[in-house]
């Protein structure tokens, strides 16, 4: 690794009376994930912190130029380190990595920074990662865990993309969020160590998910769908976007939020791409080819489960939305959310969701290319698409993103009337 | 409600106008609707029902608190034109700190119809940008438009924010040049913000129509529009009232009554909070001992009324202020003088002086000194003696009030200066770059926006009780916290007390981005006019929980400063200040000239004094003020750019192939022109950067954010276009070559990827072959499989054979060029270390070798009389060594090790000096380390950053002050 300075390091013994603090990202995904981290006997804590504070401890320990989702992780971890809330000499701090040529791989070392500064470099540091960065934690990833992750995963997107298209219309205001409540304490429970979730299993609790929220009584109108995609923090994090999804749904939209299982899968199958236009090993190549087949299969349950329940609008496939991309953008262009990205705004268009907001840290590179840069010929080959990009950083405000966010709603408000001149014809 | 006015109309049915009202809020969003509702009644009496319909982001909370029917205002703009300029393609509208673009309509359908377009976290080119830039001149934004009617010359202006212009325009004003064309090059600045930012590569034609306050006041900016657009746009009746109007069009819903409506909002407090910080002062005792122990620390300094004995004479000629202080043999101040610098600094010190030779009569100057921005302008044109950089100025006047002084600041009129002594010497200077902002005048715009006078403005803030926490960003995005404080009903006492907080947070947390008191120093001195303020030193002290020294004349620090050099310095021979008569016989002639040195063609403005001393500002070089005569210079990136100019395109037979002189081209241009060349294609590059070019590709740049090199990209892209070229090679490249250096061999995600924006968004690339494919040097079997294919797929059959000789000649060709700069570096070095110069890494990336981007600081440091070399021609001196981030940049890994080999050399003539494009996202992490390599050596840091427009002046700052403290 880069430094050779004692590090603190998280070691076996640590892992009895520890506190591991996790910022949090998406907090359906991270909720399940902490579960399944305690499950395997760890004691790990989702921060939830919100609001000024968190910015300002970011500001004051990571470079201001540096991206916001940086700035906000970090933010968000010194803030409880120097709450007074935990016994520092038995936490632990937790961090993603990516590994990509995008500044995200560098936050763990800009957290190391960070805790020197605020002289706490005693605190060790663990590294969620998959790309093998970060040797010698006693925190492993292990096959079970991964496994279990996975089905987690695809768990919470479920529970993210029903939810979400339930909720506008719930005849009974709450009962689509109830129900997430529930799956959450249910999922959270059967998860038991070194036994991660079966196939068949899987398969089971995806369709009982989707069947549940299809039991849901609603009362659908035409309402305008958003889609959201954009550089994966701030995509998810209501921190980061300032509360985006609560605040499209006051605008009485229907959001959509396409699930991290792709993003995931992308990553995956970067790896084979690079082969592909770079050369590389061949044994690697069919090591992600198993892999990719082993998440395909994951997400077709996934999906069919969806579309079972005839309720739903089901999102497309990662190899489709793959396709889509074709001709726009290469598949070479890996960094951060990479042509993903643009296959995601793609993808939300193909199905109804052609407004479009773009959120991206300010100054987010990979976002100059695939967000920013290719809207031009999205809308050139969908004309309907009515995307908005926005900027979020500490210093952006609320009202000026909530403002350009109201321009794109006024355009889908005035389409959806033409669509459907009121009174609403559709029950 | 718009950001800075309020509009209102009443329509009767059929849509004609019976009321119509426009008006400053001040931010008094409720206050002012009520009044203009009441004002409505009163001359209607009769009215009672009305559908009522708010628009504009400033009246957003009242609309939703009230349940009054609200329309975003771009759409509001799009009804009324719809109704009135049906015929319309294209709306601009500029409001106070918003500007929008319209596209209705869609000729060939290419765009995806009907777009709007609206500023995001970015209000340059806007009407508060054009009251900026009319306070900076001192006039008001009518007569700057009576000034622009009749100009010579434009001058290219950064319109990106107001804090990037003003670094251009200062320069500009004290060079002398003339206030016609500057103002002229503020409008046509505004419309290239407007373009740039906006438009992003739509184009904007057919019938285009103006709305908004500032395109209906001034009639020079619309002729700017026309002229740069090439178009006859209109400005249709009632341009000011069209949201309103789009407002009430829309009706919005069923009626509601006028009398109740006035009533709610004359009742009406927002529901909305604000983030607030802790209050300046809680009690007046608190204040006043407060002013009493600051008024002790200054009590040493003394008066007089008559010049005895030798008397010095310093002045600080600033950004936006000029100081002079003259002083007696016992540091007694005589006389001292504090002006707003209104332009042009050479009529204020003229009077100055004459009005010192009038109250003392046959006064005789022993030294003097000058210092600031317009320090070269007032030696020649005075005759002063001494010319000295602002931090030895500062800090020799520090140190009068605090000898042992670690820690100054100066927040003066538009920066920031702050820096460390260690060992009586300056260490380690912050400025603020061009980015951010939060300085003096930023607290006087804001002042004056709200209606009233910086130092009123901020006493009030002093007892506020929840000042509005605004944080710490560029004035840009403090106008839309403002807004938002306002949108939550922040009374104006809590706002000026967030503003000055927010000052200075924005000096600790971005400039010198301390983490602690103990991090700034033990002794801290503050100074500059912006310090006069109490509450903005009160926010000081509170925000470092440390106590500091504000010396009582703060703001005449700079000149005082100056004033004790000359005395340290005098020599024996006399002054060569213009005397008394000298002075009366004072003239001075302004002239704009170009420069035809360079491809640069810099705008030159000559000043002549007295029909003999010159001075010639606005040049980047050296070369049009030197007559050539100065010794050998070791300038390295000189030399890559030579060597770079040999990869000239020989006739072949499979064709001409353009290649794009820019970003990783820089680096790789031996490489593929050997490559090609071998091959038996002509290498075509793009010709040198300059300000045509980039504009020429300036419309289709999708992001504004994004790094000025690669923005450059897209005019290198359409100068190929225009050659007529068979294709167009221009790779995507994740990967760089390995140099082994780091932990991964990356290029950054612009870099990497910068072709596919070029393809999406030039819609020009289509029409010929645009070859973008994804290839890998550092995999050179894979690599030439993979261009086999590719050249095949477009030419042809080409043997596989060949295209591996090509290779070969290829990777031989990238390794001489490499040996040749890494052997010329070694020769520079061992020539500057001989004859005792100094020597400055200048350490980038390959593309800041362009001149258009590094705006000649290579040949800056040079005429300081220093060797320039590269970071690539040390890089490989170093093996690989442990950083504290992930090294996985190829050109980043050769900053590190560059700083290693500087830190590690034990040689203190050799420095390193980081340039840094603004926007680089990856910097934020080299930055921070490459600080941390040069001081674990004992290396000061020096950083440059540089954007589409640099103000070399504070470039020049910090060089000098790094060459000053290399003398210590």
């Amino acid at each position: 690794m880069s430094t050779n300075e004692a590090q603190a390091r998280f070691t076996k013994e640590m892992q009895k009376d520890y506190t591991i603090l996790i910022p949090n990202m998406a907090p359906l995904h991270f909720e399940l994930l902490r579960a399944l981290f305690n499950a395997y006997g760890y004691h790990v804590e989702l921060l939830r912190s919100d609001g000024q504070a968190v910015i300002d401890a970011g500001l004051k320990y990571v470079h201001n130029d540096t991206c916001y989702p940086a700035l906000l992780a970090i933010g968000q971890l010194m803030h409880a380190l120097e709450s007074g809330e935990y016994d520092l000499e038995h936490t632990a701090v937790m961090i993603t990595q990516t590994g990509g040529g995008c500044r995200a791989s560098n936050y763990i070392h800009l957290l190391r920074k960070a805790l020197k500064k605020a002289g706490l470099e005693r605190i060790p540091v663990i590294s969620l990662n998959l790309s093998g960065l970060e040797k010698g934690s006693a925190f492993k990833l292990t096959l079970p865990i991964l496994k279990e992750a996975v089905a987690l995963l695809s768990y919470a997107d479920m529970l993210m993309i029903l939810g979400n298209q339930v909720r506008p219309y719930e005849v009974n205001p709450g009962d689509a969020d109830q129900l997430i409540h529930q799956w959450i304490q249910r999922l959270s429970q059967q998860i038991v160590a070194g036994h991660p979730t079966k196939f068949e299993r899987l398969r089971q609790t995806l369709s009982e998910i989707s069947t549940s929220f299809a039991n849901i009584p609603v009362q659908r109108t035409p309402k305008v769908r958003v889609g959201v995609v954009g550089e994966v923090y701030a995509k998810f994090s209501p921190l980061a976007n300032n509360h985006l999804e609560e605040f499209l749904r006051s605008q009485d939209c229907e959001v959509m939020l396409p699930g991290l299982m792709g993003f995931l899968m992308f990553k995956v199958d970067n790896r084979l791409e690079d082969i592909k236009l770079y050369g590389g090993s061949r044994a690697k190549a069919l090591l992600v080819r198993f892999l990719i087949k082993y998440l395909s299969n994951i997400e077709s349950v996934f999906l069919d489960c969806i579309r079972v329940t005839r309720q739903f609008s089901v999102p497309a496939s990662y190899m489709q939305i793959k396709e889509m991309v074709r001709g726009v953008i290469g598949y070479g262009s890996k960094m951060g959310e990479g042509w993903f990205l643009t296959g995601e705004m793609l993808e939300l268009i193909s199905h109804g969701y052609e407004n479009i907001v773009c959120c991206q840290p300010f100054g987010c590179l990979p976002n100059h290319i695939v967000g920013k840069g290719m809207i031009r010929k999205i809308k050139a080959k969908n004309p309907i698409a009515n995307i908005v990009p926005i900027d979020y950083d500490p210093g952006a405000t609320r009202v000026n993103q909530e403002n350009r966010i109201k321009l794109m709603l006024a355009v889908a408000r005035e389409r959806l009337e033409a669509a459907y001149p009121a009174p609403a014809a559709e029950a | 409600m718009g950001s800075t006015t309020l509009k209102s109309v009443l329509l009767d049915e059929d849509g004609n106008i019976l009321y119509a009202a426009y008006e400053r809020h001040f931010s008094q969003i409720s206050e002012k609707i009520a009044a203009m509702l009441s004002d409505i009644s009163a001359k209607f009496p009769s009215l009672d029902r009305v559908q009522l319909c708010i628009s504009g982001s400033a009246g957003m909370g009242i609309a939703n608190d009230l349940h009054i029917p609200f329309v975003q205002e771009v759409y509001a703009t799009r009804i009324a034109v719809n109704r009135l300029i049906p015929a319309a393609d294209v709306i601009i509208e500029l409001g106070g700190e918003d500007a929008k673009i319209l596209f209705l309509t869609d000729e060939d359908s290419s765009y995806g119809g009907l777009e709007v377009r609206m500023n995001g976290s970015c209000a340059g080119g806007t009407g508060a940008f054009i009251d900026q830039m009319a306070t900076l001149l001192g006039i008001t934004p009518d007569e700057m438009n009576e000034a622009a009617k009749d100009y010579q010359k434009i001058y290219t202006i950064a319109s990106r924010c107001g804090v990037f212009a003003k670094s251009d325009i200062q320069p500009l004003l004290n060079q002398g040049a003339k206030r016609n064309d500057i103002s002229a090059s503020i409008f046509a600045a505004v419309v290239n913000q407007t373009v740039a930012g906006l438009a992003q590569g739509r184009e904007i034609r057919g019938k285009v129509v103006y709305l908004g306050g500032p395109l209906t006041f001034l009639s020079e900016l619309r002729r700017a529009f026309d002229h740069i657009l090439g178009v006859e746009g209109i400005c249709p009746e009632h341009s000011l009232y069209f949201v309103a109007m789009g407002a009430a069009f829309s009706g919005g819903g069923g009626e509601v009554s006028l009398p109740e409506i006035i009533r709610q909002t004359e009742a009406y407090r927002s529901t909305g909070t604000y983030a607030y910080c802790k209050p300046l002062f809680t009690s007046r005792q608190e204040y006043d001992a407060f002013c009493q122990r600051h008024g002790a620390n200054s009590s040493h300094i003394r008066f007089a009324d008559t010049p005895e004995g030798e008397v010095f004479l310093g002045i600080d000629a600033g950004s936006t202020t000029v100081k002079a202080v003259l002083m007696d043999q016992q540091r007694r101040i005589i006389r001292s003088e504090y002006l707003p610098n209104s332009g042009n600094p050479v009529p204020l010190i003229r009077q100055f002086l004459t009005g010192l030779y009038a109250a003392f009569p046959g006064l005789h100057v022993t030294a003097s000194a000058v210092t600031g921005y317009g320090e070269e302008m007032i030696r020649s044109a005075f005759g002063v003696d001494f010319g000295i950089v602002e931090t030895i100025a500062h800090y020799t006047a520090a140190k009068e009030f605090r000898p042992d002084v670690d820690f100054i600041i100066d927040i003066g009129g538009q920066d920031i200066k702050c820096f460390k002594i260690r060992n009586g010497a300056i260490d380690n200077i912050f400025l603020n770059e061009a980015c951010s902002s939060g300085c003096g005048s930023f607290l006087q715009t804001f002042a004056g926006a709200l209606g009233y006078e910086m130092q009123e403005f901020a006493k009030l803030g002093l007892f506020a009780e929840k000042p509005v926490d605004l944080g710490s960003r560029c004035t840009v995005f403090m106008n839309s916290s403002v807004k938002q404080a306002q949108k939550d009903n922040a009374g104006i006492e809590n706002i000026s007390a967030g503003l000055s907080i927010s000052v200075v947070k924005n000096a600790l947390y971005k400039v010198i981005r301390a983490n602690s008191a103990e991090a700034l120093g033990q002794h801290i001195v503050v100074q500059g006019g912006t310090f006069l303020n109490d509450a903005v030193l009160r926010a000081f002290e509170q925000e470092i929980g440390r106590e500091v020294i504000r010396p009582s004349i703060s703001g005449l620090m700079g000149a005082y400063g100056a004033a004790l050099y000359a005395q340290a310095h005098k020599d024996s021979a006399r002054s060569t200040l213009l005397n008394e008569a000298q002075l009366a016989q004072f003239r001075h002639q302004v002239q704009v000239i170009t420069c035809k040195g360079c491809p640069n063609s810099c705008r030159l403005t000559v000043n002549t004094f007295d029909d003999s001393r010159k001075f010639i500002g606005g040049n980047r070089c050296d070369k049009p003020v030197s007559s050539g005569k100065s010794g050998e210079q070791y300038n390295l990136y000189e030399y890559k750019r030579q060597l770079l100019a040999q990869c000239v395109g020989v006739p072949g037979k499979r064709g001409r192939i353009g290649l794009p002189m820019g970003l990783n081209f820089y680096e790789l241009l031996p490489f593929w022109h050997a490559f090609f060349t071998d091959l038996g294609f002509e290498t075509v590059t793009s010709p040198p950067s300059n300000r045509k070019l980039y504009l020429s590709g300036q419309h289709t740049i999708p992001s504004d954010t994004v790094c000025f090199p690669a923005k450059l990209m897209h005019g290198h892209v359409e100068a190929l276009l225009r050659e007529k070229v068979d294709a167009i090679f221009y790779p995507c490249m994740t990967y760089n070559l390995d140099e082994g250096l780091g932990d991964n061999h990356y290029n950054c995600p612009v870099v990497a990827y910068y072709p596919e924006v070029i393809e999406a968004n030039v819609k020009a690339v289509q029409q010929i072959p645009f070859l973008y494919d994804y290839l890998g040097l550092h995999r050179p079997k894979d690599f030439t499989k993979k261009i086999h294919a590719v050249l095949c797929r477009q030419f042809g059959d080409i043997p596989l054979s060949e295209v591996k000789h090509a290779v070969s000649q290829a990777f031989a060709a990238h390794e001489a060029y490499q040996d040749k700069v890494r052997k010329k570096g070694a020769e520079y070095l061992e020539l500057a270390r001989q004859a005792h110069m100094p020597v400055i890494v200048l350490a980038g990336r390959p593309y800041h070798l362009d001149p258009e981007i590094n705006h000649g600081i290579d040949k800056l440091i040079c005429s300081c009389g220093a060797a320039v070399i590269t970071e690539d021609s040390v890089s490989h001196l170093v093996s690989r060594f442990n950083t504290h981030v992930l090294d996985q940049w190829t050109y980043h890994s050769r900053l590190y090790a560059a700083a290693k080999f500087v830190a590690d050399s034990g040689d203190p003539m050799l420095n390193l000096v980081q340039l840094v494009s603004f926007g680089c996202g990856v910097d934020a992490i080299t930055t921070d380390e490459v600080r941390e390599i040069l001081e674990r050596g004992n290396k000061i840091y020096t950083q440059i950053k540089i954007d589409e427009i640099t103000n070399l002046g504070a470039v020049k700052i910090r060089l000098r002050s790094l060459f000053a403290a290399l003398q210590a």
